[in-house]
């Protein structure tokens, strides 16, 4: 039962802030940090570009987050770039979007925290849609798990699965641990996905990636036989295999960045083929009709807010619609005029939140979507029946 | 026994054991230290200033926010013993700044039981008396 602990080495630095020379707060931050790194075995720190925190919703993180956060914010400031997930609510328009006075208010007090320590209140799931986009190689901290997963995976960069707290942590002093994904040799795959069938929606990626994530839980999949695919799919795949796998990386062959330098010989292979699409699109659906529809897990991009504006070109919905995005992206919708016409036909864009950190239980019963991560959440986390189809068939 | 250490401290106290992992969030009331997770085999018991003795963490991340909570509420245990700390409880006791080890035969530790713990920097000892 003996333990011995290999303990990092720490920079001089590091060992400052670890004595406390640098403040309580820093200190905690930091032993957080070489405690972790500990236990995965992690032979150093090592500085990061950019952080992204999760963990801002007050439905998802109640008093205790709130609490916490507050006591950091007292004396914490950020060291490196590091921007925010979304919360619970459009900053802006919560009221509209039907969000009680409580809620609202114990939600602006998180954002608040944050701000005071310097982080940049981007409110989105999709950093690098908005303004956070790292470089091939480059050593980050990320929580989020689709945004851990789009940069492994669509950029190259290395980051591990942070949690709120370590990516926290991560921002205040400016480094993590160096271990997993931030080391070459852990970046190999471990399974082949032979993809059989074409994909055409977002929606058929989504499922992919659920199917897979389910399979191979934690692991590396390297997909083959998909011939083309958008920054978009190639979200909405990496989202639903974190979601219902804890898949941080995955390599697709002629897309990826890495897919060509790894070793594929003798991995146990997979197929994805009509069949299993159709079995994964029964087993997201839940729900009949939907009373709402919302598009945007992971945030909406202006690509996905334009094809939205295109097929409803002319047309009125019969329902309610919600597209989820950055502010930035938002912003940029209307500078252009996209959300008139998106409000033309009868729908609405609320930024810095999403369906399912939003607590839309209080709201609607059966929710319409294309994104098999919200189609993985939405039941549990907002009692939620859900409809889980394409974008085009949606919108009809 | 040895163990390693997770969070320093020196203490003495009562085992309050469990088999079964726990989640923090929504399993533990963080105004008053008693868990309520349905069904738990500790449900309804307070963990306030005990030696909480559990296998490892179970569930959302935010328990590692309930370990801070119930320190600040003054109704944390007074040590943490694991069979295998995760991140979860390793982010939540340090953060809260409770004594913890892992590395534990956790079988040897029965409910009542004073325990002991020496646990400095890295290594750390437990003592059943």
């Amino acid at each position: 039962m003996a333990c011995i602990i290999a303990t990092m080495y720490l920079t001089k630095e590091q060992e400052e802030m670890l004595e406390g020379e640098h403040g309580e707060i820093i200190s905690k931050m930091t032993r957080l940090l070489v405690r972790l790194g500990d236990i995965y075995n992690a032979e150093k720190m090592i500085p990061v570009a950019s952080v992204q925190v999760a963990g801002v919703s007050y439905k998802s993180i109640g008093e205790p987050g709130l609490e916490f956060l507050q006591d950091i914010a007292k004396e914490a400031r950020v060291r490196v770039l590091t921007f925010l997930n979304p919360a619970g609510m459009d900053l802006e328009k919560w009221k509209e979007m039907g969000i009680d006075e409580n809620f609202a208010k114990k939600q602006l007090a998180i954002i608040e925290a944050f701000r005071k320590m310097g982080i940049i209140i981007s409110a989105t799931c999709t950093p690098y849609l908005a303004g956070n986009l790292p470089h091939y190689k480059q050593h980050i901290a990320w929580s989020e798990s689709s945004a851990v997963s789009f940069a492994n995976s669509v950029i190259g960069a290395r980051t591990n699965r942070e949690g709120g707290p370590s990516a926290l942590a991560a921002a205040i002093t400016g480094f993590t641990p160096y271990y997993g994904l931030h080391l070459d040799e852990n970046r190999q795959p471990d399974y082949i996905i032979e993809v059989k069938t074409q994909l055409k929606y977002n929606s058929d990626f989504a499922a992919l990636g659920y199917y897979v994530g389910k399979k191979i839980k934690n692991k590396i999949p390297f997909f083959k036989g998909i011939k083309e695919a958008d920054t978009d799919q190639l979200k909405a795949l990496g989202a639903a295999m974190a979601a219902s796998g804890a898949v941080a990386l995955y390599h697709v062959d002629g897309i990826t960045p890495e897919a060509d330098k790894i070793s594929i010989s003798g991995l146990e292979k997979i197929e994805f083929g009509e069949e299993e699409l159709k079995e994964t699109y029964d087993a997201l659906n839940s729900g009949e009709e939907p009373d709402i529809v919302i598009f945007g897990c992971p945030h909406a991009s202006i690509s996905e807010i334009f094809k939205i504006a295109k097929i409803l070109e002319g047309r009125k919905a019969k329902k309610p619609f919600w597209i989820v995005t950055a502010r930035a992206t938002k912003e940029m919708a209307r500078k252009i005029g996209l959300e008139e016409a998106i409000e033309k036909a009868g729908g609405k864009i609320y930024a810095d939140t999403c369906m399912v950190v939003s607590p839309i239980e209080n709201l609607f019963k059966t929710t319409g979507v294309n994104s098999a991560k919200a189609a993985h959440y939405l039941p549990g986390f907002c009692k939620q029946k859900v409809v889980f189809n394409n974008m085009e068939a949606l919108l009809k | 026994m040895k163990a390693r250490t997770i969070y320093p401290g020196n203490v003495k106290g009562v085992a309050i054991v469990s088999h079964e992992p726990i989640g923090f969030y929504g399993g533990i009331d963080m105004k008053t230290g008693v868990v309520i997770e349905k069904g738990h085999p500790l449900e309804g018991r307070s963990i306030k200033g005990k030696i909480l003795v559990f296998p490892y963490g179970k569930g959302s991340t935010v328990g590692s926010y309930v370990i801070y909570g119930l320190k600040k509420n003054g109704v944390a245990p007074l040590a943490i013993i694991n069979k295998e700390t995760e991140t979860i409880v390793a982010t939540g006791v340090i953060l809260a700044a409770i004594p913890c080890v892992d590395g534990v035969d956790i079988e040897k530790i029965k409910d009542g039981s004073i325990v002991e713990i020496k646990a400095g920097e890295k290594e750390a000892e437990v003592k059943i008396e």
